[in-house]
């Protein structure tokens, strides 16, 4: 398990190079002078060449290179061009809201989605059915920002039973919970729509196989026939649709942050969008590609265990 | 109670339809026959000449929407099981008949341990722990020949060989012990070598099981080696019945004659191997009448008509269905 787990990491090493130099390099493409961005075009000479100093900007590129794949490598993510502390330091205080809300939606889109596909594929046109499709159809349409809005609109001031701003505050557990509500339910409904509709075609495809014939002929319970034969062979596509989604996940709850006012990763790019802080664009971009390459890495080792014909590690 | 005993499965005029291009046809037409314990009686066909279709609806398994049975009885023991509602079904199946299907390779659940698809009927037929389940599950792989079964439990049907796969199909009907076993086509998809094991295996447990078989297949070199009794069918229809030996001393029907002509046998040359002319008619497209009449060489203006299965023995055990040659005896 642990030798799998390496195994995957050190393979995922040529893919996180090769985001770092695209990285490294596009922030560098950029036109202007990052010294000046920061800076202003009042600063002196002697400011601006104090700042490229410090920044390493004035080495050649190549050592630049090499000495920031050396920063990464010890977990320096550099320091943000604005308020001048540690990337990692301010990312690793709000990381912990940002994977509580991507758990959460992951959770809301397999409990909903699950049986809403699986209802949908036995009872085909009924009510579960139209349900699915509508479910579905709201999932894909509406963009982040606009259903995260409507919610709010809805659900904290219309009705008043969520807060407006879905910072929590204090350590209550219920409060805490009350405040990932509506932006794991508006993430939680794009993941529904994915898992709803592979859960149904999957479905479809599982109850028409010979092996469900067989388990029927041996008089397994129709019910049992549908959950325990039907959609343990379904989990796999599921698996799927889920680390593939994943990415979306986290690029949907980057506007999910930004409509609840949610402390999270979102929130620190979309600053540091408004402020030019290009070092800490450059840093959050790192930041998200090791999160995908770690959500892959956790869907392989899923499989595994959900389907007896990979390999178990 | 009677004297006589009940056959273990008695089907009676099952007529059974499907549907194509939103139109039903009938696809098992007025099929009945017996089954009595320790009886082998075969099923024998082309390809889509209603055998499969006979045993799913025996079964009750028809696709809903695709087939349905439109007439006919089944009983089981003297039980009537045709139309009986979905719930009283599932307590017959696997427990009073099992079922062996062709396609060991696709027929098995891919993420299910074998010893758990053997174990399961037990669990709602039986009621057994879990535990107990399993742990006849052993018993019942050593009975079909399955080596190390003890270690093999936990393994995945992609683990096993084709032929075991079929074992583990086979142990797998007969773990409640029903008394009824359909094995539709149980040999097709295996290799020669274990086709001959696989048959072995059955024969030898109907024997100690006491079993009824129907056996389903188009081979009629499987046919000859183990059946009792054999109905020939064509186009749905049951054209030709008789005791094992009988079919193949005295073939009457045109199409069973037909048939064993195009079978390849080793004490003829290839040359003799006369296949039949034609193919068989989609379901819309069949003939009124005898449905054979299409590539049949003895056709004759009556056969517009649909021939009755009459008895051409004296004994009344074999019959056929054909104007021509069936007549009485």
């Amino acid at each position: 398990m642990l030798r799998f787990i390496a195994k995957r990491l050190l393979f995922a090493i040529p893919t996180l190079l090769g985001v770092l130099t695209l990285v490294f390099f596009l922030v560098r493409i950029v036109p202007g002078d990052p010294a000046l961005v920061v800076l202003g075009d009042q600063a002196s000479p002697e400011a601006l060449a104090n700042l490229r100093e410090r920044l390493g900007l004035n080495k050649p590129l190549l050592v630049q290179y090499v000495d920031y794949l050396g920063a990464i490598a010890h977990g320096d993510l550099g320091r943000s061009l604005t308020t001048n502390r540690p990337v990692m330091t301010d990312m690793l205080a709000v990381l912990p809201n940002t994977i509580e809300l991507t758990l959460a939606s992951l959770l809301i889109g397999l409990v909903g989605g699950v049986p809403l596909g699986v209802l949908a594929a036995v009872r085909r046109g009924g009510i579960a059915d139209w349900l699915a499709r509508i479910v579905s159809l709201i999932g894909l349409s509406f963009p982040a920002f606009v259903s995260g809005v409507l919610l709010l609109v809805l659900f904290a001031i219309q009705f008043r039973w969520f807060p407006v701003i879905s910072a929590p505050r204090s350590g209550d557990i219920l409060e805490r919970l009350r405040a990932l509500a509506l932006p794991a339910i508006n993430l939680g409904v794009i993941m529904i729509a994915y898992v709803t509709r592979v859960t149904r075609s999957g479905m479809l495809n599982a109850l028409s196989q010979d092996y469900v014939r067989t388990a029927r002929a041996k008089g397994v319970p129709a019910r049992l026939v549908v959950w325990r034969h039907a959609l343990r062979n379904v989990l796999i596509p599921i698996v799927t649709i889920i680390g593939l989604n994943l990415g979306v996940l986290i690029g949907n709850s980057v506007l999910t942050e930004i409509v609840f006012s949610r402390p999270g990763l979102g929130k620190i790019i979309v600053n540091a969008l408004n402020t030019r802080d290009y070092a800490t664009l450059q840093a959050m971009m790192v930041v998200f590609a090791f999160a995908i390459v770690i959500t892959n890495v956790l869907t392989d080792l899923v499989y595994g265990l959900v389907d007896p014909r990979v390999k178990t590690p | 109670m009677s004297t006589v005993a009940a056959p273990a499965l008695s089907v009676k005029n099952l007529t059974t339809e499907i549907r194509s291009r939103d139109q039903w046809h009938q696809a098992v037409r007025d099929v009945s026959f017996d089954i009595v314990q320790r009886e082998t009686v075969a099923l024998v066909g082309e390809s889509g000449c209603g055998k499969s279709l006979t045993a799913l609806s025996i079964m009750a398994l028809l696709p809903p929407g695709v087939g349905r049975i439109v007439g006919g009885r089944v009983s089981a023991d003297g039980q009537l099981i045709s139309g009986i509602a979905d719930a009283e079904m599932e307590k017959i199946r696997g427990s009073r008949i099992g079922m062996v299907f062709q396609e060991p390779m696709t027929s098995l659940n891919p993420v299910l341990t074998v010893g758990f698809q053997i174990a399961e009927p037990l669990l709602y037929h039986r009621d057994l722990s879990r535990r107990a389940a399993l742990a006849r599950a052993v018993e019942l792989m050593d009975l079909v020949r399955i080596p190390s079964a003890a270690q093999r439990i936990n393994d995945y049907p992609h683990q096993f060989s084709g032929g075991m796969r079929q074992r583990v199909m086979i142990a797998m009907a007969l773990a409640c012990a029903p008394k009824v076993l359909i094995a539709d086509e149980p040999t097709t998809a295996l290799d020669v070598t274990i086709q001959a094991q696989v048959l072995a295996l059955l024969a030898e447990l109907q024997r100690s099981a006491g079993l009824a078989v129907l056996l389903i297949t188009h081979n009629l070199g499987v046919v000859a080696s183990v059946a009792d009794r054999v109905l020939v069918m064509y186009g749905g229809d049951v054209v030709e019945s008789a005791a094992m030996p009988d079919l193949f001393q005295r073939p009457t029907h045109p199409y069973t004659t037909a048939l064993l002509a195009a079978m390849p046998r080793s004490d003829r040359s290839s040359e003799t191997i006369a296949p039949i002319p034609g193919q068989v008619p989609a379901l819309a497209e069949m003939p009124v009448g005898c449905r054979f009449q299409s590539r049949c060489p003895l056709r004759e203006v009556r056969c517009v008509e649909r021939p009755p299965l009459r008895p051409i023995d004296a004994a009344g055990t074999h019959h056929v269905r054909c104007w021509v040659t069936g007549g009485a005896p």
